[in-house]
Protein backbone atom coordinates (compact mmCIF):
# COMPACT_ATOMS: atom_id res chain seq x y z
CA UNK A 1 0.00 0.00 0.00
CA UNK A 2 0.90 3.58 -0.30
CA UNK A 3 0.90 6.46 1.95
CA UNK A 4 1.14 9.01 -0.64
CA UNK A 5 0.85 9.98 -3.28
CA UNK A 6 0.48 10.75 -7.33
CA UNK A 7 -2.67 9.65 -7.57
CA UNK A 8 -4.19 10.95 -4.66
CA UNK A 9 -5.39 13.58 -7.59
CA UNK A 10 -8.23 10.96 -8.46
CA UNK A 11 -9.48 11.06 -5.23
CA UNK A 12 -11.69 14.55 -5.07
CA UNK A 13 -12.35 14.94 -1.19
CA UNK A 14 -8.68 15.15 -0.58
CA UNK A 15 -8.64 19.09 -0.36
CA UNK A 16 -4.61 19.28 -0.37
CA UNK A 17 -1.79 16.24 -1.62
CA UNK A 18 0.24 14.68 0.83
CA UNK A 19 3.52 13.20 -0.36
CA UNK A 20 4.65 10.07 2.03
CA UNK A 21 7.38 7.41 1.59
CA UNK A 22 5.66 4.24 -0.20
CA UNK A 23 5.27 1.63 1.96
CA UNK A 24 4.30 -1.27 -0.03
CA UNK A 25 3.32 -3.12 3.19
CA UNK A 26 4.47 -3.54 7.08
CA UNK A 27 7.85 -4.35 6.56
CA UNK A 28 9.25 -1.65 4.38
CA UNK A 29 7.42 0.59 7.18
CA UNK A 30 10.11 -1.06 9.47
CA UNK A 31 12.59 -0.67 7.33
CA UNK A 32 11.90 2.84 6.59
CA UNK A 33 11.45 3.81 10.26
CA UNK A 34 15.23 1.54 10.91
CA UNK A 35 16.66 3.48 8.56
CA UNK A 36 15.94 7.09 9.18
CA UNK A 37 16.10 6.73 13.27
CA UNK A 38 19.63 5.43 12.31
CA UNK A 39 19.32 2.03 14.12
CA UNK A 40 21.39 -1.31 14.29
CA UNK A 41 19.08 -4.01 12.84
CA UNK A 42 20.46 -6.35 14.85
CA UNK A 43 20.36 -4.46 18.24
CA UNK A 44 16.41 -2.36 17.76
CA UNK A 45 15.19 -0.60 20.27
CA UNK A 46 12.07 -2.38 20.68
CA UNK A 47 9.89 -0.02 22.45
CA UNK A 48 11.13 3.44 20.53
CA UNK A 49 10.26 1.45 17.16
CA UNK A 50 6.57 0.19 18.01
CA UNK A 51 6.18 4.18 19.17
CA UNK A 52 7.63 5.52 15.87
CA UNK A 53 5.55 2.79 14.08
CA UNK A 54 2.58 3.34 15.70
CA UNK A 55 2.29 6.85 14.81
CA UNK A 56 2.36 6.09 11.27
CA UNK A 57 -0.15 3.89 11.68
CA UNK A 58 -2.23 6.07 13.53
CA UNK A 59 -1.64 9.04 10.93
CA UNK A 60 -2.51 6.50 7.83
CA UNK A 61 -5.79 6.05 10.16
CA UNK A 62 -6.36 9.89 10.05
CA UNK A 63 -5.76 10.62 6.72
CA UNK A 64 -8.27 8.20 5.74
CA UNK A 65 -6.24 5.92 3.67
CA UNK A 66 -7.14 2.15 3.15
CA UNK A 67 -4.95 0.65 4.48
CA UNK A 68 -3.71 -3.29 4.98
CA UNK A 69 -4.58 -5.37 7.30
CA UNK A 70 -0.86 -6.50 7.42
CA UNK A 71 -0.25 -3.13 9.06
CA UNK A 72 -2.30 -3.96 12.25
CA UNK A 73 -0.78 -7.67 12.49
CA UNK A 74 2.27 -5.98 12.67
CA UNK A 75 1.49 -3.53 15.35
CA UNK A 76 0.15 -6.26 17.41
CA UNK A 77 3.27 -8.38 16.92
CA UNK A 78 5.30 -5.12 17.95
CA UNK A 79 3.72 -4.52 21.09
CA UNK A 80 3.86 -8.56 21.63
CA UNK A 81 7.73 -8.42 21.60
CA UNK A 82 7.94 -5.74 23.55
CA UNK A 83 5.92 -7.32 26.55
CA UNK A 84 7.92 -10.22 26.08
CA UNK A 85 11.52 -8.17 26.62
CA UNK A 86 9.80 -6.72 29.95
CA UNK A 87 9.42 -9.86 31.42
CA UNK A 88 11.88 -11.46 33.79
CA UNK A 89 13.79 -14.08 32.66
CA UNK A 90 13.29 -16.68 34.72
CA UNK A 91 16.19 -18.56 36.72
CA UNK A 92 15.69 -22.35 34.85
CA UNK A 93 15.93 -20.31 31.51
CA UNK A 94 18.71 -18.52 32.77
CA UNK A 95 20.41 -21.66 33.47
CA UNK A 96 20.57 -22.59 30.00
CA UNK A 97 21.75 -19.16 28.59
CA UNK A 98 21.99 -20.42 25.56
CA UNK A 99 18.40 -21.68 25.09
CA UNK A 100 16.97 -17.83 25.62
CA UNK A 101 16.09 -16.66 22.52
CA UNK A 102 16.03 -13.04 21.76
CA UNK A 103 12.30 -12.27 20.80
CA UNK A 104 13.49 -9.92 18.53
CA UNK A 105 15.45 -13.02 16.51
CA UNK A 106 12.06 -13.29 14.49
CA UNK A 107 11.88 -10.24 13.26
CA UNK A 108 15.10 -9.33 11.87
CA UNK A 109 15.32 -12.36 9.69
CA UNK A 110 12.23 -11.29 8.20
CA UNK A 111 13.49 -7.77 7.72
CA UNK A 112 16.79 -8.78 6.21
CA UNK A 113 14.92 -11.59 3.79
CA UNK A 114 13.22 -8.69 2.53
CA UNK A 115 16.39 -6.53 2.56
CA UNK A 116 17.30 -9.16 0.70
CA UNK A 117 14.82 -9.43 -2.06
CA UNK A 118 14.76 -5.81 -2.48
CA UNK A 119 18.55 -5.61 -3.26
CA UNK A 120 17.10 -8.26 -5.83
CA UNK A 121 14.15 -6.45 -7.12
CA UNK A 122 17.10 -3.75 -8.03
CA UNK A 123 19.33 -5.88 -9.73
CA UNK A 124 16.27 -7.04 -11.74
CA UNK A 125 15.15 -3.31 -12.14
CA UNK A 126 19.14 -2.55 -13.49
CA UNK A 127 19.55 -5.77 -15.72
CA UNK A 128 15.98 -4.84 -17.32
CA UNK A 129 17.18 -1.46 -18.19
CA UNK A 130 20.07 -2.89 -19.61
CA UNK A 131 18.10 -5.13 -21.55
CA UNK A 132 16.19 -2.49 -23.20
CA UNK A 133 18.93 -1.12 -24.78
CA UNK A 134 19.38 -4.11 -26.63
CA UNK A 135 17.54 -4.30 -30.00
CA UNK A 136 16.98 -7.40 -31.78
CA UNK A 137 15.85 -7.35 -35.53
CA UNK A 138 12.25 -6.12 -36.28
CA UNK A 139 10.29 -9.02 -37.07
CA UNK A 140 9.35 -10.47 -40.37
CA UNK A 141 6.48 -10.23 -42.42
CA UNK A 142 6.86 -14.36 -41.96
CA UNK A 143 7.32 -14.47 -38.13
CA UNK A 144 3.45 -13.35 -37.87
CA UNK A 145 2.11 -16.55 -39.72
CA UNK A 146 4.08 -18.46 -37.46
CA UNK A 147 1.96 -19.40 -34.58
CA UNK A 148 5.10 -19.15 -31.84
CA UNK A 149 2.93 -17.93 -28.77
CA UNK A 150 1.12 -21.03 -27.53
CA UNK A 151 -2.84 -19.61 -26.08
CA UNK A 152 -2.82 -20.38 -22.30
CA UNK A 153 -6.29 -21.35 -20.22
CA UNK A 154 -5.62 -17.68 -18.80
CA UNK A 155 -6.51 -16.69 -22.95
CA UNK A 156 -8.84 -19.83 -23.02
CA UNK A 157 -11.11 -18.47 -19.81
CA UNK A 158 -11.05 -14.74 -20.93
CA UNK A 159 -12.07 -15.52 -24.59
CA UNK A 160 -14.74 -17.81 -23.10
CA UNK A 161 -16.16 -15.24 -20.88
CA UNK A 162 -16.19 -12.26 -23.59
CA UNK A 163 -18.66 -15.35 -25.33
CA UNK A 164 -20.78 -15.33 -22.84
CA UNK A 165 -21.13 -11.76 -22.39
CA UNK A 166 -21.88 -11.86 -25.81
CA UNK A 167 -24.76 -14.09 -25.81
CA UNK A 168 -25.42 -12.69 -22.34
CA UNK A 169 -28.78 -11.89 -23.75
CA UNK A 170 -29.97 -14.05 -26.11
CA UNK A 171 -29.39 -16.50 -23.57
CA UNK A 172 -31.95 -15.30 -21.12
CA UNK A 173 -34.60 -17.75 -21.75
CA UNK A 174 -33.47 -20.75 -21.17
CA UNK A 175 -35.44 -23.57 -21.88
CA UNK A 176 -35.19 -27.10 -20.29
CA UNK A 177 -32.63 -28.68 -22.97
CA UNK A 178 -31.36 -32.02 -24.20
CA UNK A 179 -28.82 -33.14 -21.99
CA UNK A 180 -25.66 -33.20 -23.92
CA UNK A 181 -22.50 -35.31 -22.20
CA UNK A 182 -18.72 -34.34 -22.20
CA UNK A 183 -18.18 -37.72 -23.98
CA UNK A 184 -20.71 -36.51 -26.59
CA UNK A 185 -19.38 -33.35 -27.40
CA UNK A 186 -15.43 -34.52 -27.10
CA UNK A 187 -16.55 -36.87 -30.17
CA UNK A 188 -18.29 -34.55 -31.54
CA UNK A 189 -14.76 -32.01 -31.71
CA UNK A 190 -12.83 -35.03 -32.38
CA UNK A 191 -15.18 -36.01 -35.58
CA UNK A 192 -14.72 -32.42 -36.72
CA UNK A 193 -11.24 -33.01 -37.03
CA UNK A 194 -11.19 -35.54 -39.11
CA UNK A 195 -12.08 -33.73 -41.82
CA UNK A 196 -10.41 -30.40 -40.90
CA UNK A 197 -6.91 -29.27 -39.36
CA UNK A 198 -7.75 -26.38 -37.98
CA UNK A 199 -10.55 -24.57 -36.35
CA UNK A 200 -11.02 -21.47 -34.74
CA UNK A 201 -12.22 -22.27 -30.91
CA UNK A 202 -14.81 -19.25 -31.02
CA UNK A 203 -16.03 -21.42 -34.01
CA UNK A 204 -16.95 -24.36 -31.52
CA UNK A 205 -18.49 -22.07 -29.41
CA UNK A 206 -21.01 -20.43 -31.91
CA UNK A 207 -22.41 -23.91 -32.16
CA UNK A 208 -23.80 -23.97 -28.46
CA UNK A 209 -27.25 -23.18 -27.99
CA UNK A 210 -27.69 -22.92 -24.25
CA UNK A 211 -25.02 -21.91 -21.51
CA UNK A 212 -24.74 -25.45 -20.24
CA UNK A 213 -23.39 -26.40 -23.51
CA UNK A 214 -20.94 -23.90 -23.77
CA UNK A 215 -19.43 -25.11 -20.38
CA UNK A 216 -19.53 -28.64 -21.82
CA UNK A 217 -17.99 -27.08 -25.07
CA UNK A 218 -15.16 -25.43 -23.43
CA UNK A 219 -14.41 -28.44 -20.76
CA UNK A 220 -14.03 -30.38 -23.82
CA UNK A 221 -12.09 -28.22 -25.41
CA UNK A 222 -10.08 -28.45 -22.17
CA UNK A 223 -9.95 -31.87 -21.89
CA UNK A 224 -8.66 -33.02 -26.14
CA UNK A 225 -5.66 -30.29 -24.88
CA UNK A 226 -4.62 -32.35 -21.96
CA UNK A 227 -4.90 -35.56 -23.72
CA UNK A 228 -2.47 -33.93 -26.78
CA UNK A 229 -5.32 -34.70 -28.82
CA UNK A 230 -5.30 -30.72 -30.05
CA UNK A 231 -3.11 -28.12 -29.64
CA UNK A 232 -4.61 -24.76 -28.69
CA UNK A 233 -2.09 -21.62 -30.68
CA UNK A 234 -2.89 -17.76 -30.72
CA UNK A 235 -0.72 -16.11 -33.34
CA UNK A 236 -1.12 -12.54 -31.56
CA UNK A 237 -1.75 -11.14 -28.30
CA UNK A 238 -5.47 -11.27 -27.79
CA UNK A 239 -6.05 -12.88 -31.20
CA UNK A 240 -7.91 -15.76 -32.23
CA UNK A 241 -7.58 -19.01 -30.44
CA UNK A 242 -6.70 -21.65 -33.37
CA UNK A 243 -7.42 -25.64 -32.22
CA UNK A 244 -4.96 -27.75 -34.54
CA UNK A 245 -5.46 -30.85 -34.71
CA UNK A 246 -2.05 -33.12 -33.47
CA UNK A 247 -1.34 -35.90 -35.99
CA UNK A 248 -0.33 -39.04 -34.58
CA UNK A 249 -1.69 -38.77 -31.21
CA UNK A 250 -5.17 -38.09 -32.87
CA UNK A 251 -5.35 -40.25 -35.30
CA UNK A 252 -4.73 -43.18 -32.79
CA UNK A 253 -7.41 -42.05 -30.11
CA UNK A 254 -10.33 -41.38 -32.81
CA UNK A 255 -9.55 -44.70 -33.87
CA UNK A 256 -10.53 -46.26 -30.71
CA UNK B 1 31.07 -29.44 -45.44
CA UNK B 2 34.18 -27.92 -43.89
CA UNK B 3 33.80 -25.49 -40.75
CA UNK B 4 34.34 -22.29 -42.15
CA UNK B 5 31.74 -23.15 -44.54
CA UNK B 6 29.46 -24.21 -41.58
CA UNK B 7 29.55 -21.01 -39.69
CA UNK B 8 28.22 -18.67 -42.20
CA UNK B 9 25.01 -20.91 -42.44
CA UNK B 10 24.66 -20.80 -38.77
CA UNK B 11 24.85 -17.35 -38.83
CA UNK B 12 21.95 -16.92 -40.93
CA UNK B 13 20.01 -18.96 -39.06
CA UNK B 14 20.23 -17.01 -36.31
CA UNK B 15 19.68 -13.78 -37.64
CA UNK B 16 16.89 -15.09 -39.23
CA UNK B 17 14.48 -16.82 -35.80
CA UNK B 18 12.29 -14.31 -34.26
CA UNK B 19 13.47 -15.93 -31.01
CA UNK B 20 16.90 -17.07 -29.80
CA UNK B 21 17.35 -20.53 -31.93
CA UNK B 22 18.92 -23.27 -29.87
CA UNK B 23 21.52 -25.49 -30.90
CA UNK B 24 18.40 -28.62 -31.41
CA UNK B 25 16.85 -25.85 -34.17
CA UNK B 26 20.28 -25.39 -36.00
CA UNK B 27 21.26 -29.26 -36.17
CA UNK B 28 17.63 -30.09 -37.82
CA UNK B 29 18.63 -27.02 -40.66
CA UNK B 30 21.74 -28.40 -40.99
CA UNK B 31 21.01 -32.37 -40.75
CA UNK B 32 23.96 -33.32 -42.99
CA UNK B 33 26.45 -32.23 -40.56
CA UNK B 34 27.26 -33.69 -37.08
CA UNK B 35 25.64 -32.39 -34.00
CA UNK B 36 29.14 -32.27 -32.14
CA UNK B 37 30.45 -30.70 -35.25
CA UNK B 38 27.74 -27.89 -35.01
CA UNK B 39 28.10 -27.18 -31.80
CA UNK B 40 31.67 -26.51 -32.08
CA UNK B 41 31.14 -24.22 -35.28
CA UNK B 42 29.10 -22.41 -33.40
CA UNK B 43 30.78 -21.70 -30.31
CA UNK B 44 33.58 -20.60 -33.09
CA UNK B 45 31.14 -18.60 -34.78
CA UNK B 46 30.10 -16.66 -31.04
CA UNK B 47 33.84 -16.23 -30.57
CA UNK B 48 34.48 -15.18 -33.92
CA UNK B 49 31.44 -12.70 -34.48
CA UNK B 50 31.98 -10.93 -30.78
CA UNK B 51 35.52 -10.67 -31.51
CA UNK B 52 35.24 -7.79 -34.05
CA UNK B 53 33.91 -5.93 -31.46
CA UNK B 54 30.69 -4.49 -34.01
CA UNK B 55 27.71 -2.85 -33.35
CA UNK B 56 26.11 -6.35 -33.03
CA UNK B 57 26.54 -9.37 -31.08
CA UNK B 58 25.40 -12.98 -30.11
CA UNK B 59 24.72 -13.53 -27.44
CA UNK B 60 23.04 -17.23 -25.19
CA UNK B 61 19.38 -15.96 -23.83
CA UNK B 62 16.82 -18.38 -22.66
CA UNK B 63 18.36 -21.53 -23.96
CA UNK B 64 18.94 -20.18 -27.68
CA UNK B 65 21.01 -17.87 -29.34
CA UNK B 66 20.13 -14.15 -30.83
CA UNK B 67 21.86 -11.82 -32.67
CA UNK B 68 21.32 -8.32 -31.16
CA UNK B 69 22.47 -4.92 -31.09
CA UNK B 70 25.54 -4.14 -28.22
CA UNK B 71 23.53 -2.17 -25.14
CA UNK B 72 26.59 0.47 -25.32
CA UNK B 73 25.10 1.91 -28.29
CA UNK B 74 21.40 1.99 -27.13
CA UNK B 75 21.08 6.13 -27.33
CA UNK B 76 21.88 6.45 -30.83
CA UNK B 77 19.21 3.38 -31.38
CA UNK B 78 16.80 5.41 -29.25
CA UNK B 79 17.59 9.16 -30.85
CA UNK B 80 16.65 7.16 -34.32
CA UNK B 81 13.85 4.99 -33.16
CA UNK B 82 12.62 7.88 -31.35
CA UNK B 83 11.68 5.57 -28.31
CA UNK B 84 12.43 6.11 -24.67
CA UNK B 85 13.11 3.69 -21.97
CA UNK B 86 10.33 2.80 -20.01
CA UNK B 87 9.49 1.56 -16.42
CA UNK B 88 7.98 -1.24 -17.25
CA UNK B 89 7.15 -2.62 -13.87
CA UNK B 90 5.97 -1.34 -10.69
CA UNK B 91 8.42 -1.89 -7.47
CA UNK B 92 6.08 -4.37 -6.09
CA UNK B 93 5.66 -5.97 -9.11
CA UNK B 94 9.88 -6.43 -9.17
CA UNK B 95 9.79 -7.37 -5.46
CA UNK B 96 7.27 -10.24 -6.27
CA UNK B 97 9.16 -11.23 -9.11
CA UNK B 98 12.33 -11.57 -7.40
CA UNK B 99 10.89 -13.33 -4.35
CA UNK B 100 9.70 -15.83 -7.29
CA UNK B 101 12.71 -15.95 -9.30
CA UNK B 102 14.72 -16.73 -6.02
CA UNK B 103 12.37 -19.48 -4.58
CA UNK B 104 10.62 -21.01 -7.05
CA UNK B 105 8.56 -22.67 -6.82
CA UNK B 106 6.84 -20.94 -4.50
CA UNK B 107 2.72 -20.69 -4.06
CA UNK B 108 0.72 -16.79 -2.73
CA UNK B 109 0.74 -17.65 0.81
CA UNK B 110 4.95 -18.26 0.70
CA UNK B 111 5.16 -14.89 -0.96
CA UNK B 112 3.10 -13.23 1.58
CA UNK B 113 5.49 -14.51 4.10
CA UNK B 114 8.24 -12.80 2.69
CA UNK B 115 7.36 -9.93 1.35
CA UNK B 116 4.43 -9.06 4.85
CA UNK B 117 2.16 -8.30 2.11
CA UNK B 118 -0.31 -10.07 -0.06
CA UNK B 119 0.83 -9.69 -3.50
CA UNK B 120 -2.33 -10.35 -5.22
CA UNK B 121 -2.20 -8.17 -8.07
CA UNK B 122 1.68 -7.86 -8.65
CA UNK B 123 1.13 -11.40 -9.21
CA UNK B 124 -2.01 -10.85 -11.60
CA UNK B 125 0.34 -7.85 -13.49
CA UNK B 126 3.22 -10.78 -13.66
CA UNK B 127 1.02 -13.58 -15.29
CA UNK B 128 -0.17 -10.98 -17.78
CA UNK B 129 2.89 -10.02 -19.16
CA UNK B 130 4.30 -13.53 -19.06
CA UNK B 131 6.64 -13.16 -16.90
CA UNK B 132 5.82 -15.97 -14.81
CA UNK B 133 3.67 -19.20 -14.74
CA UNK B 134 2.17 -21.66 -12.70
CA UNK B 135 4.14 -24.30 -12.40
CA UNK B 136 1.46 -27.52 -10.75
CA UNK B 137 0.13 -27.67 -6.91
CA UNK B 138 1.80 -27.83 -3.85
CA UNK B 139 1.37 -30.95 -2.17
CA UNK B 140 -0.55 -29.63 1.15
CA UNK B 141 -3.73 -28.80 2.88
CA UNK B 142 -5.47 -26.70 0.24
CA UNK B 143 -3.02 -27.58 -2.86
CA UNK B 144 -1.83 -23.81 -3.74
CA UNK B 145 -1.07 -23.12 -7.46
CA UNK B 146 2.73 -22.94 -7.23
CA UNK B 147 4.30 -20.14 -9.24
CA UNK B 148 7.89 -20.51 -11.26
CA UNK B 149 9.45 -17.85 -14.27
CA UNK B 150 8.79 -18.28 -17.96
CA UNK B 151 11.21 -18.41 -20.74
CA UNK B 152 10.10 -15.04 -21.21
CA UNK B 153 11.42 -13.93 -18.20
CA UNK B 154 14.29 -14.98 -18.99
CA UNK B 155 14.50 -13.00 -22.35
CA UNK B 156 13.44 -9.90 -20.53
CA UNK B 157 16.10 -9.61 -18.19
CA UNK B 158 19.05 -11.08 -20.58
CA UNK B 159 19.41 -14.66 -18.76
CA UNK B 160 21.04 -17.42 -20.21
CA UNK B 161 19.07 -19.30 -17.67
CA UNK B 162 18.49 -19.93 -14.42
CA UNK B 163 21.61 -20.06 -12.68
CA UNK B 164 22.86 -16.88 -14.01
CA UNK B 165 21.10 -14.65 -11.82
CA UNK B 166 23.57 -13.43 -8.93
CA UNK B 167 23.33 -15.76 -5.60
CA UNK B 168 20.86 -14.34 -3.25
CA UNK B 169 23.15 -14.85 -0.29
CA UNK B 170 25.77 -12.60 -2.36
CA UNK B 171 23.07 -9.95 -1.51
CA UNK B 172 23.18 -11.12 2.32
CA UNK B 173 27.00 -10.15 2.45
CA UNK B 174 26.62 -7.04 0.73
CA UNK B 175 23.75 -6.03 3.57
CA UNK B 176 26.45 -7.66 6.47
CA UNK B 177 29.27 -5.26 5.09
Amino acid sequence: MSVLTENSSNSAKAPYQIKLEIFEGPLDLLLYLIKKEEIDIYDIPIAHITEEYLKYVQLMQELDIDFASEFLVMAATLIHIKSKMLLPVSTTELNELENVEDPRNELVNLLLEHKKFKSAAEMLWSRAEVEQGVFTRAPLESDKENPEVAATVFDLVAAFKSLLDKRKEQLQVEIANDKITLTQKINEIKNLFKTENKISVSKLFLKASSKAEMVIIFLAVLELTKESIIGLLQTETFGEIIAIKIHDTFTNKANN
Amino acid sequence: MTRSQIKPIIEALIFVADQPIQLKEICQAISEEEPQEIQEALLELVKDFNGRESGLEIREISGGWRISTRPFYHEHIRRYLKTKPSAKLSLASLETLAVIAYKQPITIPEILEIRGVSSSSAIKTLLERRLIVPKGRKDCVGRPIMYGTSKEFLIQFGLKDLSELPNIEDFEELLTN
